[in-house]
Formats: structure tokens, sequence, C-alpha cells
């Protein structure tokens, strides 16, 4: 292909990769790479801050299953990504970060706007690269791309110094060669047939779902297995999607804020088929006591997560996707059984739920209408009481249309990462749900937003507090309320406005409906005001190192009303009214 | 429970901070460390020592694999291996003591490689328990300063640890 600069040839790499989009904000080093960019047909969004580049790649990456790019100057540029890389690290998520670097001669020297990147991030990178010449640009990509994809996706790093970028190369792709990574997809047939005759010895069987299934787009075969042998399933909260959640089969979320039935079921069953989740703190509750009855399979890509947190029977290493086909495969149909029977009971006894005022607006009643105008919508989240509510209240059915960092819990995710994901799919209406704390923490990309027309809809549940600490303060610290309370400051439908936003409020439950539809109608960036009380809890909530045993209800419940489609060979169930 | 992993890695900057990290971050410990060459330029082999139960094996065992740098990980049965470690041990050497320490070394088939008026540098190679044994020993005489290798550990037989 010829001499190139080290910035073409980047360019060419992201070409070669299926590369549409990158998400970032020049700096000094990067000034050469900024040029090539500018006669590149890569379509490059000029982000406010570099946090929110890395969370609009991650949102992008989520929702395309494609990889996501970003794009960062050296030292502060590239320290401001770090948050948006530990986040898909956190929830594997297949990611490439560019960040520019001092020039070679420079490094160690404590040069200007120098900052140690591959250093400073290599506990929550899955790989990364200090590329100290143009030549090894094209190897390095082509191992980025593949490694941040494959097995179990993660985000990649690659440092470019700015001497790398201008110097000149011959371009050659090359094969891949990596002697010290092989991530292994094929399951083992062995390991299918012990897991198979166990499932088919249990009487009371769960199946636990998290993230892998997603990313493996195994949620068909996942629904095949659960329904021939009639085994509820229940989601991390990576994994919410995977499984429709009006299926007579579902068990909605597990753990700390799941549904009391499916907390239950995991404590009662006699065997735990867990595929794609790593049995997290959040999931597990006090882990000595987590399911104690239960055997269990385990099936992960990756080796680690197997054995890492609770004991496994069975292990199955591989993709998620196979391994539920192979699974299903395996195993003969099963009736419905006792244990059907005793779930559908605690569904029907201990249903998800809040308290109806008919004063305030509640915000389970906000998701819940939005659920009932918007079913196809994107729900991305921002982290606390909003990403808990947007999990429990709306009725997820598909595996890419629910984004929220999980793992590492990160406020001010949501925005950006709906910009990402709006812009991966621009035909889908994505909606961020979230609270008045976490906007405000990347509450500047509306300019990002508003600028690049990406209609993304914020619905801010604004109880001027940090709504989740204050919940803990509430029930734990004798109502202290210590640093949790925000005043409700600023109006948010002034803000949207300064950006050339629209901006929209509720104040009562008869608005409700009139905004949403207004949101949903609008075909411009919208901000969604919606005031709500500070004492509004998450409930159920199994407190923390708390067995699931002992999940709690925290007020009196009257039964959501989520939608409910009917599944042929399984009993029509009642539809509830929304109230308002 | 102490066990030994080999490692062969590639020969790279920033390997070995990947994996003192992954220790570090993980929380295992590690007793000792050790690098060189192999007969291949583009690897290293590591020895590492590590203290833990079966559980904290096996985690350190998958994660290490989880490094793109690093090509194989291999636990090695102390039963089924040879161990070495190489110390040096400056020692005070009084006039009225050089004999018995002279004694010691020649018990140990350990070498002097250093004399002077108050002090020698002594030489030990073998196990670690065999390098143990000769510093208590010494003890008595005051140990001014001692550099150990840590421990390097092959499979006995034809078996192979390589990329």
């Amino acid at each position: 292909m010829g001499k190139m600069s080290g910035a073409e040839a980047i360019l060419e790499c992201l070409k070669l990769e299926g590369v549409e989009i990158i998400f970032g904000l020049p700096g000094g080093v990067l000034l050469p790479l900024y040029d090539a960019i500018y006669d590149s047909d890569i379509r490059h969004i000029l982000v406010r801050h570099e946090q929110a580049a890395a969370h609009a790649a991650d949102g992008y990456a989520r929702a395309t299953g494609r990889v996501g790019v970003c794009l960062a100057t050296s030292g502060p540029g590239a320290t401001n990504l770090v948050t948006g890389i530990a986040t898909a690290y956190m929830d594997s998520v297949p990611l490439v970060a560019m960040t520019g670097q001092v020039p070679t001669n420079l490094i160690g020297k404590d040069a200007f706007q120098e900052a140690d990147i591959t250093g400073i991030t290599m506990p929550v990178t899955k790989h990364s690269y200090l590329v100290k010449d143009a030549k090894e640009i094209p190897r390095v990509f082509r191992e980025a791309f593949y490694i941040a994809r494959t097995g179990r996706p993660g985000p990649v790093l690659i440092d470019l110094p700015r001497d790398v970028t201008v110097n000149e190369l011959d371009f050659k792709y090359p094969e891949i060669n990596l002697p010290g990574y092989s991530p292994n997809l094929k399951v083992h047939n062995l390991q299918i047939k012990r897991a198979a005759a166990a499932l088919m010895e249990a009487e009371r069987p769960v199946i636990y779902v998290g993230g892998g299934v997603k990313y493996s787009d195994g949620h068909r075969e996942l629904v095949g297995l659960a329904e021939k042998i009639k085994a509820p399933v229940t989601t991390t909260l990576m994994g919410i999607g995977c499984f429709p959640e009006d299926h007579p089969l579902s068990l909605g979320m597990l753990g700390m804020h799941g549904t009391k039935y499916a907390n239950y079921a995991i404590q009662e069953a006699d065997l735990i088929l867990a595929v794609g989740a790593r049995f997290d703190d959040r999931v597990t509750g006090k882990v000595a006591s987590f399911a104690p009855q239960a055997r269990v399979i385990h099936v992960d890509v990756d080796p680690a997560e197997i054995g890492k947190n609770v004991r496994v029977d069975i292990p199955v290493v591989g993709d998620a996707k196979s391994a539920l086909a192979e699974l299903a495969k395996a195993v003969e149909e099963k009736p419905w059984s006792p244990w059907n029977d005793k779930v559908a009971g605690w569904k029907n006894d201990h249903p998800l739920g809040y308290a109806r005022d008919g004063e305030t607006i509640k915000p389970q009643a906000v998701l819940e209408m939005l659920c009932r105008l918007c079913p196809e919508a994107v729900i991305v989240t921002e982290v606390g009481q909003n990403q808990m509510w947007a999990a429990q209240f709306f009725t997820h059915g598909d595996p890419r249309r629910f984004i929220s960092s999980g793992g590492l819990g990160t406020m001010g995710y949501g925005f950006p990462a709906a910009i990402g994901a709006k812009l991966g799919c621009p035909d889908a209406e994505v909606f961020d749900i979230a609270g008045d704390g976490s906007f405000q923490m990347n509450i500047q990309e509306l300019a990002t937003a508003v600028i690049n027309d990406v209609a993304v809809k914020v619905i801010v549940l604004n109880n001027g507090v940090l709504g989740m600490v204050r919940q803990w303060q509430d029930l734990f610290y004798e109502k202290r309320f210590s640093g949790t309370t925000l005043n409700r400051i600023p109006d948010f439908v002034k803000v949207a406005e300064a950006y050339g936003g629209l901006g929209l409020r509720a104040t009562k439950p008869s608005e409700v409906e009139g905004v949403l539809k207004e949101a949903i109608d609008s075909d411009v960036v919208t901000v969604v005001d919606i005031i709500i009380s500070p004492d509004e809890k998450v409930s159920p909530m199994v407190p923390a190192g708390a067995s699931l045993s002992e999940i709690l209800e925290l007020e009196k419940v009257d039964q959501a009303a989520g939608i409910q489609r009917s599944y042929p060979g399984y009993p029509a169930s009642e539809v509830l009214e929304l109230e308002g | 429970m102490k066990h030994t992993i080999a490692l062969i890695v590639e020969n790279r900057p920033g390997v070995l901070v990947r994996i003192a990290g992954l220790f570090s971050r993980r929380g295992f410990n590690i007793d000792s460390l050790t690098v060189g060459a192999t007969d291949n330029p583009d690897y290293s082999r590591m020895t590492i020592a590590v203290d833990g139960d079966e559980v904290v094996l096996e985690q350190v065992t998958k994660q290490l694999n989880k490094l793109i740098n690093v090509i194989r990980v291999s636990e090695l049965d102390p039963a089924e291996s040879v161990e070495r470690e190489l110390a040096m041990i400056k020692v005070a050497a009084r006039k009225e003591d050089r004999s018995e320490i002279m004694q010691i070394v020649s018990v140990f088939r350990a070498k002097i490689i250093d004399v002077s008026p108050r002090s020698m540098i002594i030489e030990v190679t073998g196990s670690q328990d065999k390098v143990e044994a000769m510093v208590r020993l010494l003890r008595q005489f005051g140990i001014k300063e001692m550099a150990r290798t840590g421990k390097v550990s092959m499979v006995r037989g034809t078996k192979v640890v390589g990329p």
C-alpha cells in the first residue's frame, strides 16, 4: 500500500476494522492525527469532556455489538478517559481507547502533559500498547481490535507518542499472531453432557443469566433451553433483556434490588445454571448462604470467573450462545412441575410494586408509563435509584435495549452512553433514565448531542438528592443526611433550553403522560424534568451482607403494572391498569 | 501452602509490571520472583513462588493465563522437579571464627568468593531449605548483608515447560 504517515496508517487501520465513528477531543500531541482525521470518512464526534468520549464509545458498543472507539490527548485527556475505560472493563465492553503521548524522546522526563497512561490503566484494560515505532501501528491496531472483541470482550488502550504519528511506514495489515491469546469458545462435549444430566435430574432448577449471554447473542438459545425444561430464568442487571420479562418463566432480576421471587427461587433451588454471570456481591448477598441447597453449573468464556466467588460443581468453559444451544440439544422436554407452581405462587404473592398515593409522581409509574408508550425504547441508565427503577419497572425484552453501568456503577455514564447508543442505532428511540445527581456529572454533553443532532431523551427523576445514598442514610444512619442534598439546582428545563434543546417538566402525576408523549414525539434533544419525592425508595432490598432470604419490602406494595403479552402454552396473566 | 509456578512470557517491555500488578491487585502473595532469558530471545522465563491455598493457586494460574503476554503457565510439583537458589552472604569473620565458618562452608559445599580482614562473602547454591539452613548457622557470626536470587525450578525428566 506504500508509504504513509503514522496518522494516516491509524486511520487506514480504523477503516479496515470497519470503524465508522470515533468519539474524541484533541490536544497538542494529537495535532498530526487530527489533521489526518480532517480528510477522513470516519465520523468524529467532538465531546465536551474526554470521560464522555469513553462512555459514548461504550454505549455505542453495547447498543450495536461493534467495537467502540474513543480518542483523547496525552496527560489530562488520557486520565479523563480512565473512568470510562474502567466502566467498560468491569462490564466486559469491547472498546479501543487511543491516547496521545508525548514524543518518544520525552517519555519519562515529566514532559508537559505527560502521563503514564498504560501504567495507570493496566488494572482496568484487557491489554494495552505503547507504540514506540510507526512500523508497529498496523500490528498493534489489528491485535487491539481482535483482543477487544473476542473471548470475554474488554477495553484495549493504544498510547500513541506524537512522533509515531508523524513518522512514515510501509503499510501492510498483518495476520494476527498472538501466541499467548486463544480465547476458548468451543464448549467441551463431556461437560455439556454432565450439565445436561444435572439439569434433567434437578427438581428445582433456576437459570441465572448475566451479560455474557447478551454479548454472545445467546438470548434465543436461552429461551429455547428454558422453555424446553421449564426452568425459571433470572437475570443480573447486565443480563437484563436476555429473557423477556413478561414470559411466564421469567423471574426478573435477582440480588440486592431484585424481585423477592427471584431471590426465593435461588435460595430454594437444587440446581443453578449460571451463564455468562460472575456471582457479584450485589447478586449473591452473603456468599456463604447463597443458594445453600444448589449444585452449580457455571458457563463462562473466561475460565478465571469459574470458581472465583462460589464453588462450582460443573464448570463449562466456552461461548454462552453455543453452550446454551448444545445444552438445549442435550436435554429432553420437561413438563410444568410442582416447582413451577411454587415459583408462580411466589410471583403472585410477592409481586414487584410500590405504594401509589395519587398525589406525588411515582418514579416507578413513570417507567411503567414509558414502557406502555414506547416498549421498543433503548433504555440507558445512570447509576443509583434511577437505575434500579429502570431495571425493575420497565418490562425489558431485548438484550441490546438496556444499557447500564453495572460493575463499576459509574454516575454520569448514562447520558454520554445514550448519545453513543443513538449514534449506533439512529432509528431507535433512546432514553437516558437519570437522576439529578448523575445527570449533572456529564450534563455538558448536551452541547455534543444538540450540535450533532443526536436526539436522545433524558428523563430526570428529580428528587433533589443523591437518592440511593440517602436511602441508606434513611434506613441505617438514623436519617442523618450527610452530604446527600442537592437542593434542586439547576433548573433542568432552562439548562436544556440554554443548550438549544427542549426542556419539559412534570410536577404532578396527571402531567407525566403528556410530557412523556411530547418527549417521544420530539425530534430534538429533550430533557424531561420529573419532580419526585426525596423519600422515594428502591424496594425490595437485601441489606448489605445479608442473605438473599432476608430480602425486605420497605413499604406496603401495590402490584406493578408492566406490559404482559401472552405466551402460547402458558396461562394468560391478569393485566393491571395504570393509575392516572 | 507454597507453590512454584513457571511462566513463559513474551520478552517485551512492561510484562513484568503486568505480572507484578496482577499479584498486588488481586491480593496474591509472592514469596519470590525471578526472571531470565530462555534459549529463544522472544521469550523469558519467570519462576514465581506463591503462598496460598488451592483456590488461590487456581485463581493465580487462571488470571496469569489471561495476560496476553503470558504464553504458558505451569505449576511445578516439588516432588517432580528440581529447584535451586543462589545466595551471597557477607558474614563477619573474626580471626577466631574463621576456621569454623570455613568448616560450615565445606559441609554445605559452598564457596568463599571474597575475603577481607573482618568479613567474607560466601556463595551457596541449593534448595531453599539448604540455603535457609546455612543462613541459620552463619547467623551466630553476624550476617552483614545477604543477596538471594529466589528460586528457579525445572521439571525432572523429558517433560518441558516451553512456549
